[in-house]
């Protein structure tokens, strides 16, 4: 038994930690872009906000888009929520919500994350410093991820938090590639240029894909191969397909354990169908920037299904 | 004043003390010290922390915790269970009383002002029956010492007495550092508390409710000073960890707000006061509790502890008439006891106040944590004038005690051991029968000379141990 607003605090437990984390890769690889592209530096750090779903607020307060300016936005600001600080303490709040459903060792994970990030954070981080306090936040967030999956019960505590995970996953990786859709689409460059191709490896990195995708595709960066292994691969941890069949995993061992199908259940079923039958080209057939935000809509709208087939408020 | 040290006497340790002392002897001050670092590391990795209200960026603190334990001998503690043991039968007693035939105020006993003037007093509970008959199913008894047979009730914490976390949190720690030490000294458990909590609670289960009850704790929520004591009891006791807006009334029941639908609760142990537990009956304004509960209680289809009004009897209005409360409803003196009081609203004792306040210590009858009180020989002539005018202008709103001379035990400082004052709270449950586990929480004022034990006022906290000998 478990009470709905538990639920609602391991779902989006989940969802910070996965938030952080993503929120550091993507610094990572901004500043990437900027060190190898000075020119168009500020391009790719609004691309960056633009995937990361905080651009529009930065501009509220921000005209420039230097790296000084935005990493720090997205590491420290706790005016936006979903900067790394931001992101670790409503994680940490919601985990203290909670804290008799985790593991000690799960709770002591997040709560040392949270004392640690907040160390790392308290002042300006100089632009030297960063890629060490990028790899410690990472760090952190894989402490969490190992403590959570190495020690808790496989029961309804550990689906939902795993649900949330997921689908805050699957955002991120689908917004990253909407942001980039048009360096993927064939018509643009089929044949690659030198700019495709640090644009390619540039989603890449930012879903820490670059290294597996040589081992899948031995390299050959092509759009076609790029968006198959991102979006249909099953066994890339970050990909749509690999997240969904996660998702309806869960959903189905809470469907087993409580004796009812819900309407969750149904959407999770249609999309991780249309992600096993899909050849890449169908999805751009379809359109790829239509398929992805029809993804995202879909995705947001399964989160709130699931609030309310198991009574989160 | 003489001041009474529980670790030496005429230099050399008493007899409680013997053990450790010669252990304490052998052991290097360098590596004492770095455990007291490491306990500290430890409690801040585990987010064993409260809050203190009014300071904004330490929104969450440690209670600094010394590794000298406090020991009390198993005969002084026998001492002490009749006595706590006796004051809490008369607490019950009183307030089955006061809320029903209120035989002791048509004796005289007690001035009927101090009931029906006081807002602690629930008239919502006249003529209801908590189930099982139990009122105040835990409380606080803080014990103060003055000498070696001189023990005093300070206060009675009747509504919802926090601290038993860190009872247990302690004891937790010093076995993880000084495990030796517990193989030389024999020291009474006190890690079973919460099953003897969860077995209290269940016996006073509705009548309606057959077989096992289903157990929540209620939390105000994570933002409240004690969450990490409300999320501690109800993981070692197995039970949901509630807030208000879960809780609803279905069909009679109070029902929590679950995954798969309402759940019915049959015994709630709240940690959220008296005005916020039903905004239908108290303060309307409430989101912490649960529209309606009060209906549910008195139909008598759920056990809220501790029961609703709890409040009268641990006023310090009516502090300074427990004497005739316990030998009203006991029959016998009480074993316990009570600091000699002056009532600020009798004439006589409010000018006696105001010429002694160099002396005395004086406490807001409704306060509460040490916030609001006036210790007259560490205050200065200006805070003694202020308070006295405040004292002038509501009279009732205080009460005086003299100073006591509080015994020390030891903390462990960078100059070595130092006496600093201390208190004792016991946990007591009442149910079906008693049940008190040996020790409790002992609070220490760290600063040199201080008698303010409150950790909202920079106060610790040590194990304490009662031997078993």
């Amino acid at each position: 038994m478990l009470l709905g607003r538990s639920a609602n605090g391991l779902f989006w437990m989940a969802r910070y930690i996965e938030r952080a984390e993503n929120m550091a890769r993507l610094v990572d690889t901004g500043l990437r872009l900027a060190l190898t592209q000075t020119s168009a530096s500020s391009d790719e750090w609004a691309s960056v906000l633009t995937s990361a779903g905080v651009r529009d607020l930065f501009e509220e307060e921000n005209d420039a888009f230097d790296t000084a300016t935005v990493t720090n936005f997205l590491l420290r600001d706790t005016g936006n929520p979903s900067s790394v600080l931001s992101s670790i303490d409503t994680a940490r709040m919601n985990a203290r919500m909670v804290r008799t459903a985790l593991t000690r060792e799960t709770w002591e994970s997040v709560n040392e994350a949270w004392m640690s990030m907040h160390r790392m954070l308290k002042r300006r981080v100089d632009e030297q410093d960063l890629p060490a306090v990028l790899d410690a936040v990472k760090r952190e967030t894989a402490l969490i991820r190992g403590a959570f999956q190495g020690t808790m019960l496989r029961n309804e505590i550990f689906d939902f938090a795993q649900i949330g995970t997921l689908i805050e996953r699957a955002d991120n990786t689908a917004r990253i590639l909407d942001v980039k859709y048009y360096v993927l689409l064939p018509s643009a460059a089929w044949v690659g240029s030198p700019l495709d191709n640090i644009q390619w490896q540039t989603i890449l990195r930012s879903v820490s894909a670059l290294r597996s995708y040589r081992w899948t595709h031995e390299g050959d960066f092509n759009p076609a191969n790029i968006a198959d292994y991102l979006i249909l691969n099953r066994r890339m941890p970050r990909s749509l397909a690999f997240c969904y069949r996660g998702i309806q995993d869960s959903l189905d061992y809470l469907a087993d354990e409580y004796g009812v199908r819900q309407s969750c259940n149904e959407m999770a079923d249609a999309k991780v169908e249309k992600l096993k039958t899909a050849a890449v080209s169908d999805v751009f057939d379809e359109g790829l920037h239509e398929f992805l935000s029809d993804f995202i809509r879909d995705n947001a709208a399964l989160g709130s299904q699931i609030a309310t087939d198991f009574r989160f408020h | 004043m003489t001041l009474f040290d529980e670790m030496r006497l005429g230099g050399q340790a008493r007899d409680p003390y013997e053990d450790y002392q010669s252990w304490f002897d052998r052991q290097d001050p360098k590596r004492l010290k770095q455990k007291a670092d490491d306990a500290e590391r430890v409690f801040r990795r585990t987010g064993i922390t409260f809050a203190v209200y009014g300071e904004q960026e330490a929104a969450e603190r440690l209670i600094p915790f010394d590794i000298v334990p406090r020991i009390i001998s198993g005969k002084e503690w026998r001492r002490l269970v009749q006595g706590i043991e006796q004051r809490v039968q008369a607490l019950n007693a009183f307030l089955e009383d006061i809320y029903h035939r209120q035989e002791i105020l048509r004796a005289g006993r007690i001035p009927k002002e101090i009931i029906s003037n006081n807002e602690a007093f629930l008239p919502e509970m006249i003529g209801v029956r908590p189930p099982g008959g139990v009122y105040t199913h835990i409380t606080g008894v803080d014990i103060v010492r003055t000498g070696e047979n001189d023990f005093f009730v300070l206060e009675d914490n009747a509504r919802t007495p926090s601290g038993v976390s860190y009872m247990l949190e302690n004891r937790e720690t010093m076995m993880q550092l000084f495990p030796e030490l517990f193989q030389q000294v024999k020291v009474l458990p006190v890690e079973n508390y919460p099953q003897l909590l969860r077995e209290s609670l269940r016996s006073v289960k509705p009548e309606h409710c057959d077989g096992k009850p289903t157990i929540a704790v209620l939390t105000p929520g994570s933002f409240n000073s004690a969450y990490f004591e409300h999320a501690f009891l109800a993981d070692q006791m197995g039970v949901e960890l509630v807030e208000g807006p879960d809780l609803r009334v279905v069909d009679g029941h109070v029902a929590m707000r679950t995954t798969q639908g309402y759940r019915r609760i049959d015994v709630l142990y709240r940690r959220i006061d008296d005005d916020y537990l039903d905004p239908l009956t108290f303060r309307p304004d409430s989101v912490l509790g649960v529209p309606g509960i009060m209906d549910v209680y008195r139909a008598g289809n759920i056990t809220i502890a501790n029961a609703p009004g709890t409040g009268i009897s641990d006023d310090k209005a009516i502090y300074s008439y427990m004497p005739e409360i316990v030998e009203f409803y006991t029959g016998r003196k009480a074993i316990l006891q009570n600091v000699p009081t002056w009532r600020c609203s009798e004439p006589d004792s409010l000018s006696y106040v105001l010429e002694h306040l160099d002396e005395l210590v004086v406490k807001e009858v409704h306060g509460s944590g040490g916030y609001g009180m006036l210790v007259g020989p560490a205050a200065s002539k200006k805070e003694r004038a202020a308070f006295a005018k405040k004292l002038k202008a509501r009279p009732k709103n205080y009460i005086a005690q003299p100073t006591l001379s509080l015994s020390t035990c030891p903390i462990l400082t960078s100059k070595g051991l130092a006496p600093r004052h201390v208190d004792l709270r016991p946990f007591v449950l009442v149910s079906d029968r008693i049940r008190i586990v040996p020790g409790g929480l002992t609070r220490v004022a760290l600063k040199k000379g201080s008698l303010v034990v409150n950790s909202s006022q920079g106060g610790g906290t040590k194990d304490t141990w009662v031997l078993d000998d």
